[in-house]
């Protein structure tokens, strides 16, 4: 059970990930490779402002603040940077975004060091009792933050104006173009989105133990979760995470020891065999 | 025996009848043309032949023999080259590089020999090339022998693409809506190679085409189908002439 | 301005093209022939080290820039090469043998990997064969026996011809003899690229150029895309595969710290900075890869010194830099530096004809894979 639930958690993360890839994915067609770093990048933000030896803001503002820097630099590269190879194959994107993860990998370095990093957060240490269970904060907070963020993120795509005008545009470019929405400021703000959950994403990441500039291989991780829900599906992107995460503690614990690692991959290179759009392929065409 | 004979060739897609119970047959040199409204299905049965689609009931025999489960990529040797009705050539060759690749299926030598470059490589390759010369003699392609695809005018492409089918050396060529999209001059020569190909060649056409021009200048049969089935069969006057095609084309007359 | 004029069907089959062609290309030859008397060894260490990844680039070139396929797990097959060869080697192989046997088995690996594999398309293809990469790193910890563990193994100097002749004109070693191991190398190199041109002007090429371009038409053509996949992949992981029996070798101790996804993906950035699709841009794009930590460190103790700051002020300094010329390059000049060398060879045939638009790049926009 206590694994099951640190499992969970760590799935949640993943799965937040996922949802950020598959975003862009679905808007854009585009493949994020850099979601990992961006997700390191973000939670060093957070540190910046609220831990102690630099700026020791409160959390929840320090938190804020990153977000809102996370959106403006996603933004930003989407405006100066991609949109100068849209219209080129794809494959030009994975390595553009790969390069990127790179370079911010290496500022991330520069700036922050490459020694772990601890987060302070209001949560850190404390445990929840129910049950019989003892339960860590920090994995509790995870599972309901990341409840939270999907019942926002629902409403914003169903709700707000500039939602379901980035779930138009994920159904067909051109005729929301004809439509009136500005499809290239919607995809900045899809990339926007994206910064912002990897930003939550580290953040959680970084208060269930340390982050360094490496922790963006995650990403790859992330990839895999996103692959096994299917890439075209948000449910299916947090699925897959839980999938991963879920799979990951079990395998440490029942297999022999090595699998874990692999383990994700080796279900996910089973799912692309078999089912080479992922297991919720089937919502792909329902919602963004 | 007929070269290429369908019979009762049917494909669904879900419930959709795509392509309903038709059977025709081309004969050896002949010119036999499918005419139809869009969407009638006549693309589908090309996809059909030439095996990109899985048919649902019926047979395709071409030369005697049952190719209906054979692999799109087992086509071409047999002697059927096709064309595309969205063109589609390989950008970043030049002329004289996709022609090759139609000669594709007439190569007798494996990778190992390629990859060592033996003589009989060589020989096989000034062989392709003499074979290919004679193409481009036939469709003026001369002056492009270099070019890359990318920067040609489409007109030119369309005959890149009839040159690469020639180039197989086929028995039976499906060409996809030769003339759409060209000019009346461009037009007009296709239907002067269409003959050609037909008479000097002697190889047979299917073709799928929407001007009747063309059609009636080049065509020995028409078949003209809609909703996937057979309407009228016959020379191009029978066909344009019979109630049902033109009752496909403009509708029921109101009592 | 030249024109040239082709007299026969050989000239549009060989590979020099003209005079001129043989001419430059005897230079360099001979410019590589005298490098090991010219430099000093560490900058022949150096100059194996870019051999090394341009043939790994070669290799993977064959499938990316010829084939189209993406590859984000290379390194494994470098690993599977080097492992092959030391254990090969281990069992008293002569290196004359174990190297090209190592190679056909990697070839063979590949191709036996390929085949579920392949049946992917575009990402899922990268995806899978990333999924690959860190799969082979952890197989390569656990298989203790065969690998060394996470200790790994060490390697001991090349010995040609084994036991067999325990002469030291035979003995190939990075230390002791780095000229040797750098006309191996170059040896290797050289035969590996007239293979690779080789396939590139016969069917075979045109039909890996055709897979890349339009599948349906390749398949129309009677080619059949699944074998020549898998047969691209093959000769891919096969070239690779040589690469990392020699990169065994020059690192002289290998564990799974050399062959990580971060290998793999350099390898497909040497690509990119090289120019995709070209032979040429392999070659360029190593050249880059091998150079830049050697002229950043260089760079930094020259003007760095009076700032206070040395090479170890900034880890990673050079892969960030190289990161940063790759973005720079997808951005403006997406065929890498081999499309600059065309460009400047353009204007200078040309002069005073060139345009600026010559280059002009096409849009081509995807065709989704979604179904609308």
């Amino acid at each position: 059970m206590q694994l099951l639930l640190s499992g969970l958690a760590n799935g949640c993360i993943y799965g937040l990930l996922a949802l950020g890839f598959v975003l862009i994915y679905k808007a854009s067609e585009q493949l994020n490779f850099a979601q990992g770093d961006m997700m390191m990048f973000g939670a060093f933000l957070t540190i910046t402002f609220v831990n102690n030896e630099w700026f020791g803001w409160p959390f929840l503002p320090g938190l804020l603040a990153a977000m809102v820097i996370m959106g403006t630099i996603t933004y930003m590269m989407d405006k100066y940077l991609f949109r100068h190879i849209f219209g080129q194959p794809q494959f030009a994107m994975v390595i553009l975004t790969i390069a990127l993860g790179f370079v911010i990998r290496f500022v991330a370095g520069v700036i922050w060091g490459h020694e772990p990093t601890a987060i302070n957060t209001p949560l850190a240490g404390k445990q929840v009792e129910f049950g019989g269970l003892v339960l860590g904060a920090d994995d509790l907070s995870v599972i309901i933050v990341t409840f939270f963020l999907t019942i926002v993120l629902y409403l914003f795509f169903s709700r707000t104006k500039l939602g379901l005008a980035m779930q138009a545009c994920s159904q067909n470019q051109l005729a929301a173009y004809y439509m009136g929405i500005p499809v290239k400021r919607v995809f900045s703000f899809v990339w926007a989105l994206a910064g912002v959950l990897a930003a939550i994403a580290g953040v959680l990441f970084a208060s269930k133990g340390t982050i360094d500039p490496a922790s963006g291989l995650l990403g790859i991780k992330a990839f895999a979760a996103a692959v096994i829900g299917g890439f075209g599906s948000l449910p299916g992107a947090l699925l897959g995470g839980l999938i991963v995460g879920i799979v990951e503690p079990f395998a440490a614990r029942y297999l022999a020891p090595g699998f874990s690692q692999i383990a994700p991959y080796g279900i996910m290179i089973i799912v692309l065999i078999f089912a080479p759009n992922g297991l919720f392929a089937q919502m792909q065409n329902k919602k963004v | 025996m007929s070269l290429l004979e369908v019979e009762n060739l049917s494909i669904h897609f879900g419930g959709l009848k795509a392509v309903d119970n038709v059977s025709f047959s081309v004969e050896e040199g002949e010119v036999f043309t499918i005419v139809g409204p869009n969407g009638a299905g006549k693309s589908t049965i090309f996809n059909l032949i030439s095996r990109f689609y899985e048919a649902t009931t019926g047979s395709i025999k071409f030369d005697g023999r049952d190719i209906t489960k054979l692999g799109a990529e087992a086509i071409a040797p047999l002697g059927i080259a096709r064309t595309f009705q969205n063109i589609e050539l390989f950008d970043h060759s030049s002329v004289m590089q996709n022609l090759l690749v139609g000669r594709h299926c007439q190569r007798k030598t494996n990778f190992l020999a390629h990859a060592f470059f033996l003589p009989s490589v060589r020989r096989e390759e000034i062989e392709h090339r003499e074979k290919i010369e004679e193409v481009l003699e036939f469709l003026d392609l001369q002056a492009y022998r270099e070019k890359m695809i990318a920067g040609l005018p489409y007109g030119v492409r369309k005959v890149v693409e009839l040159a690469r089918a020639l180039a197989s050396g086929p028995k039976l060529l499906l060409l996809d809506e030769p003339a759409s999209g060209l000019s009346v001059e461009e037009t007009q020569d296709m239907a002067f190679w269409i003959e050609d190909i037909q008479k000097d060649m002697g190889v047979s056409v299917l073709m799928v085409e929407h001007d009747m021009g063309l059609v009636s200048q080049v065509s020995d049969r028409v078949l003209a189908i809609d909703h996937g089935a057979m309407l009228a069969m016959g020379t191009t006057r029978e066909v344009q002439s019979h109630p049902a095609v033109i009752e496909a084309y403009l509708g029921r007359e109101e009592d | 301005m030249r024109f040239q004029f082709k007299t026969s069907y050989n000239d549009d089959i060989n590979i020099f093209k003209n005079r001129y062609h043989v001419f430059w290309y005897a230079l360099l030859g001979a410019g590589l022939f005298a490098l090991p008397f010219v430099l000093g060894d560490y900058y022949v260490a150096q100059a194996i080290f870019i051999l090394i990844f341009a043939i790994a680039g070669v290799g993977l070139m064959m499938l990316v820039g010829h084939t189209g396929l993406v590859s984000l797990g290379h390194a494994a097959f470098l690993a599977v090469g080097a492992y092959t060869t030391i254990n090969l080697e281990k069992l008293g192989v002569p290196f004359l043998i174990a190297l090209p046997l190592a190679g056909i088995f990697t070839g063979l690996f590949g191709a036996f990997i390929a085949i579920p594999v392949l049946r992917l398309i575009g990402i899922y293809l990268a995806i899978a064969t990333m999924a690959l990469s860190i799969i082979i790193e952890d197989i390569i910890v656990m298989a203790g026996p065969i690998t060394g563990g996470v200790q790994g193994l060490s390697v001991d100097s090349i010995k040609l011809l084994g036991d067999w002749v325990s002469s030291d004109i035979f003995t190939v070693d990075l230390y002791a003899s780095p000229y040797k191991f750098y006309f191996l190398c170059l040896f290797v190199a050289v035969l590996v690229t007239l293979l690779t041109i080789n396939l590139l002007r016969s069917s075979t090429g045109r039909a890996f150029h055709a897979i890349r371009d339009s599948e349906v038409s390749a398949r129309a053509m009677g080619i059949n895309v699944a074998r020549y996949k898998t047969l691209s992949f093959g000769i891919s992981c096969f070239i690779t595969g040589l690469a990392g029996g020699l990169l065994a070798h020059y690192l002289g101790h290998i564990n799974h710290e050399a062959f990580l996804i971060l290998t793999s993906i350099e390898l497909l950035m040497i690509l990119v900075i090289g120019g995709m699709g070209s032979v040429h841009g392999a070659f360029f794009g190593a050249f880059v890869f091998g150079m830049l930590p050697l002229t950043v460190t260089v760079l930094i103790e020259t003007f760095g010194a009076p700032l206070g700051i040395n090479s170890a002020t900034f880890p990673g300094l050079s892969t960030g830099i190289f990161a940063a010329i790759l973005v720079g390059f997808i951005l403006f000049e997406p065929y890498g530096v081999n499309g600059m060398w065309l460009k400047i060879r353009t204007y200078f045939a040309l002069f005073p004809l060139y345009r600026k638009d010559m280059f002009k790049r096409q849009k081509t926009y995807l065709k989704t894979e979604r179904m609308r």
